[in-house]
């Protein structure tokens, strides 16, 4: 089933290890904040989606079943 | 500020062969003239009972969000164990006064609306969360009903902080459960998971009033008026151009003009309060008090906060000099908008100044639009309110803008127009 990924944006404090992991679906803004693309991962970056989401460092980011 | 007064709107004799108004009596109505009128509250024996008639009305919610009762009503009368019913009575949206109103002349129709969702939802308590410094009736109504044994539930009563996110449901759950009226993240949603973890239904007061009254006239009376896609009446609070503040039971899909003048004296409507959307005139002067036209300049109908600003003042300084309300009003506890409204809020006041830099523009027509420095970055919708708001001010009033560029100003009268609360929040500790 398809996953998307969400930040919790009150637990989020802008550590920005999800951003340096997933460029290709996370940037940050100039604050360092993470900016989520809202589209469901792709299946060829589900690993590193999982990889993101278990290195966050105050388990923000979630995948979520649509 | 002005005071609330329920007022007829225009075209009184159509309102009344429509029903019109439904839940405002003429004056305070305790609980002897409810009684009299309406009758005991109509319970319907079981918990479900009531949510068929609910879902075949169409009723939404008068909150601001618009949405269907009954769904709601249908999740937590599904979950099992200890369930919590809160009527929401904070109106923490300054420019509103309708529930305000409503609490003070028809208390024990959201009294009624309060026990019945109660019932059928199976719930095993039931809350009033009201606004800071609310009306006595409401607590008389309370008392009264008691002494008489009337309520299947006792009403716990929480008094909301003056602020403006204190209404979001998140932020009721916490109040209630004893902490800062903060919102949290979503999912869970508050209808599975809320106050201690119970499933909680949050209704708006003046949800709970017409579904008192849907529960002993039945759905086809509601939807005698309004629209087949968005039945019935709601409660608007409008601001005429005098500065004169009147809360108007409308049908829903009424044409806005027979609410607000759209004249000469007026510069611009204001739909939806301060997470609204300003619409141009002469523009939109033929749009209709419903989402399916609203929507064709991204408008939506809110909590029923309705403006037409009066010519003679400038609507970019009272855009600016909201949105500056608004940033102050973040919960601060997400990045994104504790950053981002402060900024926007800075640019457009800018923008409201006399002369600006050029890049300044450039840069709030960015963070608002294709940026997206702050829209659907937080928990709750309240940086997307805001940048909603923002962006419509900035079309309308684009051609200001480049008045103040120049240093000029079109509007003649400097006096503030849209009513905020007396003193910015200043610290931490308003939350409680």
């Amino acid at each position: 089933m398809a996953e998307t990924l969400r930040v919790n944006p009150i637990d989020c404090t802008g550590h920005g290890v999800c951003a340096e992991l997933l460029p290709e679906l996370i940037s940050v803004d100039e604050w360092g904040y993470p900016i989520v693309d809202r589209r469901p991962v792709p299946p060829a970056l589900d690993r590193e989606a999982r990889r993101a989401v278990a290195a966050c460092p105050v388990l923000a980011l979630k995948l979520m079943r649509n | 500020m002005t005071t609330a007064v329920n007022e007829s709107a225009p075209g009184g004799a159509a309102r009344q062969a429509a029903g019109l108004p439904r839940l405002l009596p003429a004056s305070p109505e305790d609980l002897r003239g409810h009684l009299a009128r309406y009758g005991a509250t109509p319970y319907r024996g079981r918990a479900g009972a009531l949510i068929a008639d609910i879902e075949a009305s169409g009723l939404t919610g008068r909150g601001g969000a618009a949405f269907p009762v009954y769904r709601k009503l249908a999740v937590v009368a599904q979950a099992r164990g200890r369930k919590v019913v809160v009527a929401n009575g904070s109106e923490s949206e300054p420019a509103s006064r309708k529930d305000e109103l409503l609490l003070r002349l028809a208390p024990n129709l959201v009294l009624d609306g309060l026990q019945l969702a109660a019932e059928a939802v199976g719930a095993t308590e039931a809350h009033l969360y009201l606004h800071y410094g609310s009306t006595p009736e409401i607590l008389r109504a309370l008392a009264e009903r008691a002494s008489r044994g009337l309520d299947g539930f006792g009403v716990t009563i929480t008094q909301a902080p003056p602020r403006f996110l204190a209404g979001q449901e998140t932020a009721l759950v916490n109040r209630i459960g004893g902490g800062p009226a903060l919102p949290t993240f979503q999912p869970p949603r508050v209808s599975e998971r809320g106050l201690g973890g119970a499933p909680t239904l949050v209704q708006n007061v003046e949800t709970l009033a017409h579904l008192a009254l849907i529960a002993r006239y039945g759905p086809r009376w509601f939807r005698a008026v309004g629209t087949d896609a968005e039945p019935g009446s709601m409660l608007t609070t409008v601001y005429w151009p005098d500065g004169k503040c009147r809360v108007v039971e409308t049908e829903i899909g009424a044409p806005l003009r027979a609410l607000l003048s759209s004249g000469a004296e007026t510069r611009a409507w204001l739909v939806g309060g301060y997470h609204g959307t300003w619409l141009p005139l002469p523009e939109a002067a033929d749009v209709t008090l419903d989402h399916d036209s609203l929507k064709r300049f991204g408008a939506a109908v809110g909590a029923g906060v309705l403006v037409a600003l009066p010519a003679d003042r400038c609507g970019l300084t009272e855009a600016a000099r909201v949105t500056g309300y608004l940033a102050a009003e973040s919960a601060g506890q997400c990045g994104p908008c504790l950053n981002g409204l402060p900024r926007i809020a800075a640019g457009l006041a800018e923008l409201a100044g006399p002369g600006h830099r050029k890049q300044t523009r450039a840069d709030v027509e960015r963070w608002v639009g294709s940026q997206n420095l702050v829209a659907g970055r937080g928990a709750c919708n309240h940086p997307d309110g805001t940048v909603r708001f923002v962006r419509s001010a900035l079309t309308v009033f684009a051609p200001e803008i480049s008045l103040h560029a120049r240093g000029q100003c079109s509007a003649t009268n400097r006096r503030p127009f849209l009513p905020l609360p007396d003193g910015m929040p200043t610290s931490e500790d308003d939350w409680t």
